[in-house]
């Protein structure tokens, strides 16, 4: 099959994600990448210097996907059901092996078929890919070369994420990523990847890759370093001045986990939990300090001992009285009539 | 009235404004975050207290922003005013969207999606407010709070990551969702429409805006967001759950458990201390 021959080394990769950081806004961002996919897909084909593979992995929005060895693709065993899924089942393995196609191959109407096809057929090959060593081995050198970025939460204090599913069937949802300190998922941040199907990382493999590789888990437990040094973000787990961490269960994540949790305040005070607008959700984010703490729930999610009260829910008490101090004052200047911006402002010395 | 006037002038058209300061400085790339804030309000020295020992040149800045610097300044020094100037507006700045026309303002541009939405999945796209770390100037750069899952993200382009946090302010969106509890986004299903819920602070129809000291004291008469209760509203709230072959993962699911029986703790509490309020 004729394929035009193209310069590799002017595909914009790496480019792309600078510009891609720098220039747009939140919202106009989408017609740009409608532009990368067409000159990535339609303007060039691989060169036979090249393979399909390690082109289609050099495209535009493809940064996520590790190149699958021509071996595991060639094994029967690895692809058992995918002949079903994937339409021109034959042409897509010849055009993704790189292998010249039967003479009577004239019958196929349009090239851009047999590439969606060929497409999906990797994808689905990478999906089970990525879950074997080797697949594993692959992934984590683009993890230790920040390829996956990092998680947006603040107080992940950007650890490196990896790609995810949220289904394992193609067409259903394009790729997240999954930070394993906040165990929640996010929408990447350059629209580039709003044309990458989440099933060709699929559901497991996040969590796979860090059951592998322990020592890059975060265990579930925090207790917030001693003093002095501890709001200038450990970063340096392995600094000298750390103590190493342990996580006492062997088969936990083994990393010091970045336990921060955010707390809104107004004027300098916390919201209490008492306000219509207080705090609600900070359980999503928070850790006990102990490996302990996480035993005094039972398997259906009950205080083993009753009704316990101990960390975690930090000096709830305490907001709770700076908050009762505050409101009032702050009522009472809303209901006072005049000047109310400017009191506003006034309140703002308190702090 | 005064303020009214300008507000008028301002909605009207951008083109009246062009040659000011402050039209300039919010059409700068990068600046998309600002609201504008009204000149009677920059005038009256008692909201400016305590910001001539932050800045210096203080007088030449202010004049700056306010267009009444003299012509003949030295290239060199206007160079070095305009970093005052842009200090100066931003402090002023993150005074003003915390007074009532300020949280007016700033809420049409969080219901325009000015701020970007929520990076997590499955805040199916709430938009953010921006929030500072710190009230100090030149500490920490401005972030984004989501009304839903209550947490802060960094903004996603470099130019907006460089904005001092500080120009926005740790009070701004918290003291927006007391303000308004009817704006409280819901914790699951998509958000309403145009950020906002049923009640509108400005409307497209036409319609005046209504003048937003009633409607905040409206608010507040009625207790702020009517019997709505938010105590339980958590267990609404999606969360992930890591799986591999389909198969929770052990410790991860072990630190959800935990982390739902401290929601549940939580809402526990709130819908005690509710019912002994009603009683
Ligand atoms: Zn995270
Ligand atoms: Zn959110």
């Amino acid at each position: 099959m004729p394929r035009n021959p193209i310069q590799v080394d002017t595909l914009p990769a790496d480019a792309e994600l600078e510009e891609d950081e720098d220039g747009t806004g939140e919202g106009d961002e989408i017609m740009e990448e409608v532009d990368d996919q067409e000159d990535g897909y339609t303007s060039s084909t691989p060169t036979s210097t090249v393979t399909w593979i390690s082109w289609f992995c050099s495209l535009p929005g493809h940064e996520f996907f590790c190149e699958v060895t021509e071996d595991f693709i060639e094994d029967d065993f690895n692809l058992t059901g995918l002949n079903t899924i994937v339409p021109f089942w034959k042409e897509a393995m010849e055009m993704v092996l790189d292998v010249e196609p039967d003479e009577d191959a004239t019958k196929i109407p349009d090239v851009s078929i047999v590439e969606s096809s060929a497409e999906m057929l990797y994808g689905l090959v990478h999906q089970r890919y990525i879950l074997t060593r080797a697949g594993l081995q692959a992934m984590i050198d683009k993890y230790e070369n920040n390829t996956f970025g990092t998680c947006p939460r603040v107080y992940c204090r950007s650890m490196n994420v990896v790609p995810c599913g949220r289904s394992d069937t193609p067409g259903l949802d394009t790729v997240k990523l999954f930070c394993p300190n906040c165990n929640d998922i996010y929408v990447p941040p350059s629209s580039r990847f709003q044309g990458v199907d989440g099933a060709f990382f699929g559901t497991t493999f996040a969590h796979l890759f860090f059951q592998s590789y322990r020592e890059l888990a975060p265990a579930p437990f925090y207790k917030p370093m001693s003093s002095g040094s501890s709001s200038a973000s450990p970063k340096s787990s392995n600094g000298s001045s750390v103590p190493a961490f342990v996580n006492p269960n062997p088969h936990g994540g083994q990393k010091r986990a970045e336990g921060s949790v955010y707390v809104p305040k107004i004027y300098g005070f916390k919201v209490s939990e008492r306000a219509k607008s207080g705090p609600r959700m900070k359980w999503l984010r928070l850790r006990p300090e102990s490996p302990e703490e996480l035993d005094m729930v039972d398997w259906r999610g009950r205080w083993i001992n009753g009704d316990y009260d101990g960390e975690g829910d930090d000096d709830e008490e305490d907001e709770d009285r700076q908050m009762e101090d505050f409101g009032p004052v702050f009522f009472s200047v809303l209901n006072y009539d005049s000047h109310f911006s400017d009191t506003l402002v006034f309140l703002g010395c308190y702090r | 009235m005064l303020h009214r006037a300008v507000e008028e002038i301002s909605t009207g058209s951008d083109s009246d404004y062009s040659s000011s300061w402050i039209s300039w400085f919010l059409s700068s790339k990068g600046n998309e975050y600002f609201c504008e804030v009204d000149e009677d309000f920059i005038l009256d020295r008692f909201n400016l207290t305590g910001l001539n020992n932050e800045i210096v040149n203080y007088p030449q800045a202010l004049d700056l922003i306010t267009d009444n610097l003299d012509d003949d300044i030295q290239d060199d020094f206007r160079a070095s005013l305009d970093v005052q100037a842009r200090l100066l507006y931003g402090l002023i700045h993150a005074r003003w969207i915390v007074t009532t026309r300020g949280l007016a303002k700033m809420l049409e541009k969080y219901k325009r999606i000015e701020f970007g939405r929520c990076p997590r999945v499955l805040c199916q796209q709430q938009p953010l407010l921006p929030v500072g770390l710190t009230d100090v100037p030149y500490e920490k750069s401005v972030k984004l709070y989501c009304g839903r899952c209550e947490d802060i993200y960094s903004p996603k382009s470099s130019r907006h990551g460089s904005i001092d946090g500080a120009y926005f302010g740790t009070t701004f969106p918290h003291l927006l969702f007391l303000v308004y509890p009817t704006l409280i986004p819901p914790k699951t299903g998509p958000p309403t429409e145009g950020a906002a819920s049923s009640r509108e602070g400005v409307d497209s129809s036409g319609r005046r805006r209504r003048g937003v000291r009633e409607e905040v004291q409206e608010v507040v008469a009625s207790d702020g967001g009517e019997g709505v209760s938010t105590a339980s509203v958590a267990l609404k709230a999606d969360r992930y759950r890591p799986r591999i072959y389909g198969f929770q993962v052990s410790e991860i699911a072990k630190l959800q458990r935990w982390q739902e029986a401290v929601r549940d703790r939580q809402v526990a509490r709130l819908e005690a201390l509710e019912s002994r309020n009603e009683v």
